[in-house]
């Protein structure tokens, strides 16, 4: 069995409760925090444990910490990221419905290490069941003498706070999250100021994603050191993987980072292979915006090694043949899907969720839509695949923010992969609304030999 | 556009208000604006939705300008800006869910409550609409039914069904 660091109790009974958390070795981390080490060594163990945030970047948790602007006599403030809406995440929902100390916790000693008064949690507003369990756990971490003035005689104040959202995929976003925090349209700002100098009221800010933030206690627990020695190069310690689509068992599973994919989907200690006794015929590794790859390149790197669950495996080849681990969406398709729908379907997600700030992803995504949606309804002509690449190229990198990028990456990798997919929709538009196009040869294991350059 | 309905007055109540101050208390002295996006949810929950007169209440009880609440309340999906049914069913359709049948667990809903996606029953119980990823893909399809966003998940026709008619007996 692979270490759980943060899963490690999800199935003790009272867990989402102090007592039994407490009993399981709960607040332990900001015992040793508060009494034992200084603001600054709590930075150093995250920037050791080579912590890379959980949201979707991977930015180093350590590094992005020691930005923070500390000037004298204005406030800093941690803010955490739930607002999860990632298509095809459902890990921090998990973790704040099962486990809800484990990021009171962290936000604790977190907030201790930045010099934070105040913190917030941003939690998307459809989660109001997860909004009223992380409430309570407030309330009983409070209670408990864990929040509130002078936390174990340490000296430290710190009142932590939820605040819903009104559903908007942008504001995970982290300026946009912040904007909506204040009380505003989630529109993301223009960086710099990066949120570290300027970040709520104008105020130092650091904005975490949820897993991140949970992870600090295992690091804070074990030590930085301990943490890094779990995973693979680079790619440290465990990560939560949500596991949907046409699997046998999708749900939400923690990994040690390096594990093969092929394990990941096939063994029967995670996703069990894929439902229906069907076969894997592509995957979106790392939620919706993550570029989709067919099921060969998935199990496989181009040159023939296995790919592994890692920031650096899942990337390897760049965008000609790879994708990203992101924030860890693992969407399986089964031989019976359509990329053309799916594609549309995501497309239509980013239209939808675009704050329509910037042109080119406001109007490019309604293209997009639009064209995918005529491709998929049987009225496509073949020029219309190259119109959908050119409109994606336009919007990637010409955006504020990465929304953008995001609903331009699904597209073009479509394409790129399962071009001749998108062609048959405009050879056979008849055959194509009545059946589907089937796995072709993108299971086919590729041979070394076989790689062909992409240029 | 405005309906007649929306010109009548609104009353908060003292328990709404409460809510309200204890809302605003979270955030620092003269960032009272933050406490916008959660107090919006308070008073739909209570009055159902969001009528310009509500809006207006709320841009006096936090001192700022109606139509810094009219942009938000327009911006964010989960807010209604017209009269829905008591219980809205909210299905999710992206991408992961249709995977797993959402599509057609839609069309079986505008069947069985026979009402097109956003409207409302003649006894003014139901609305239904299709809604963007929900954070639950590994247990789609799902769907959720405000104030409190009851979640119900891996359904099929017959579930659904099932949730309807205890719905209508409550």
């Amino acid at each position: 069995m692979a270490r759980k660091l943060l899963l490690e109790h999800i199935n003790v009974p009272g867990i989402n409760t102090l007592d039994v958390y407490r009993q399981k070795g709960g607040y332990r981390a900001v015992e040793k925090a508060l009494k034992t080490l200084t603001p600054d060594e709590v930075v150093e163990e995250v920037k050791k444990s080579g912590l890379r945030g959980r949201g979707g970047a991977g930015f180093p948790t350590g590094m992005k910490w020691s930005f923070l602007a500390k000037p004298e006599g204005v406030a800093r403030y941690l803010v955490c990221n739930a607002d999860e809406s990632e298509p095809g995440t459902f890990k921090d929902r998990y973790l704040m419905t099962h486990i809800p100390h484990a990021l009171i916790e962290g936000m604790i000693v977190s907030s201790y290490a930045l010099g934070a008064k105040t913190s917030y949690i941003y939690v998307r507003g459809e989660m109001m069941p997860q909004i009223r369990i992380l409430e309570r756990a407030i309330a009983e971490a409070k209670a408990a003498g864990f929040l509130g003035k002078n936390i174990l005689g340490s000296g430290y104040d710190l009142e932590l706070y939820v605040q819903p959202g009104g559903g908007a995929y942008i504001c995970g976003e982290e300026t946009a999250l912040l904007e909506s925090l204040e009380g505003k349209r989630g529109n993301p700002r223009i960086k710099p100021p990066f949120p570290a100098i300027a970040g709520l009221y104008g105020c130092p800010t650091v904005v975490n994603n949820v897993e991140s933030i949970a992870a600090v206690v295992p690091i804070i627990n074990d030590g930085g050191d301990e943490y890094m020695k779990i995973g693979i190069g680079r790619s440290t310690g465990t990560k939560l993987i949500s596991a949907s689509g046409n699997l046998v068992r999708p749900g939400v599973y923690e990994i040690e980072l390096g594990l093969p994919v092929e394990e990941f989907i096939y063994s029967d200690e995670y996703c069990g292979g894929i439902a229906n006794g069907k076969r894997l015929k592509a995957t979106v590794a790392g939620g919706s915006s993550v570029p989709v790859l067919p099921a060969n390149l998935t199990l496989k790197l181009a040159n023939g090694e296995p790919r592994l669950m890692s920031y650096e495996s899942l990337s390897e080849g760049g965008f000609a043949t790879g994708t990203m681990l992101g924030s860890g969406g693992f969407i399986a398709f089964d031989e019976d899907q359509c990329i053309v729908r799916n594609t549309w379907n995501f497309s239509r997600f980013y239209h939808h969720e675009s704050c329509g700030q910037c042109s080119p992803c406001r109007e490019g995504t309604g293209w997009m839509e639009k064209v995918l949606h005529r491709l998929e309804h049987g009225h496509g002509k073949m020029s219309d695949i190259d119109l959908l690449v050119d409109v994606s190229k336009k919007i990637e990198g010409n955006t504020i923010c990465p929304l953008g990028d995001a609903a331009a990456w699904p597209v073009a990798s479509a394409i790129r992969h399962f071009r001749d997919e998108f062609e048959w929709h405009v050879k056979e538009p008849i055959k194509s609304l009545q059946g589907n196009y089937g796995i072709a040869n993108y299971a086919v294991p590729i041979a070394k030999a076989e790689v062909k350059q992409e240029n | 556009m405005l309906k007649v309905e929306e010109q009548q007055p609104v009353e908060f109540s003292s328990a709404l208000i409460a809510k309200c101050d204890e809302i605003s208390s979270r955030y620092p002295q003269g960032k009272q604006k933050s406490a916008l996006l959660p107090i919006l949810h308070e008073v739909q929950a209570e009055l159902g939705w969001l009528s310009s007169n509500a809006m207006d209440k709320v841009a006096a009880y936090l001192k700022i300008e109606p139509i810094e609440v009219y942009e938000v309340a327009s911006f964010y999906s989960m807010y209604f800006l017209q009269p829905k049914g008591k219980y809205v069913l909210e299905v999710c359709r992206t991408g992961p869910c249709c995977l797993v049948g959402a599509e057609k667990l839609m069309e079986h809903m505008e069947q069985t409550l026979g009402v097109k996606e956003g409207e409302v029953t003649a006894d003014g119980l139901f609305s239904w609409r299709g809604v963007e990823c929900l954070a639950a893909c590994g247990y789609g399809p799902v769907l959720q039914i405000g104030p409190e966003y009851t979640f119900y998940e891996n359904l099929d026709n017959q579930k659904v069904d099932t949730l309807i008619e205890e719905l209508r007996k409550k």
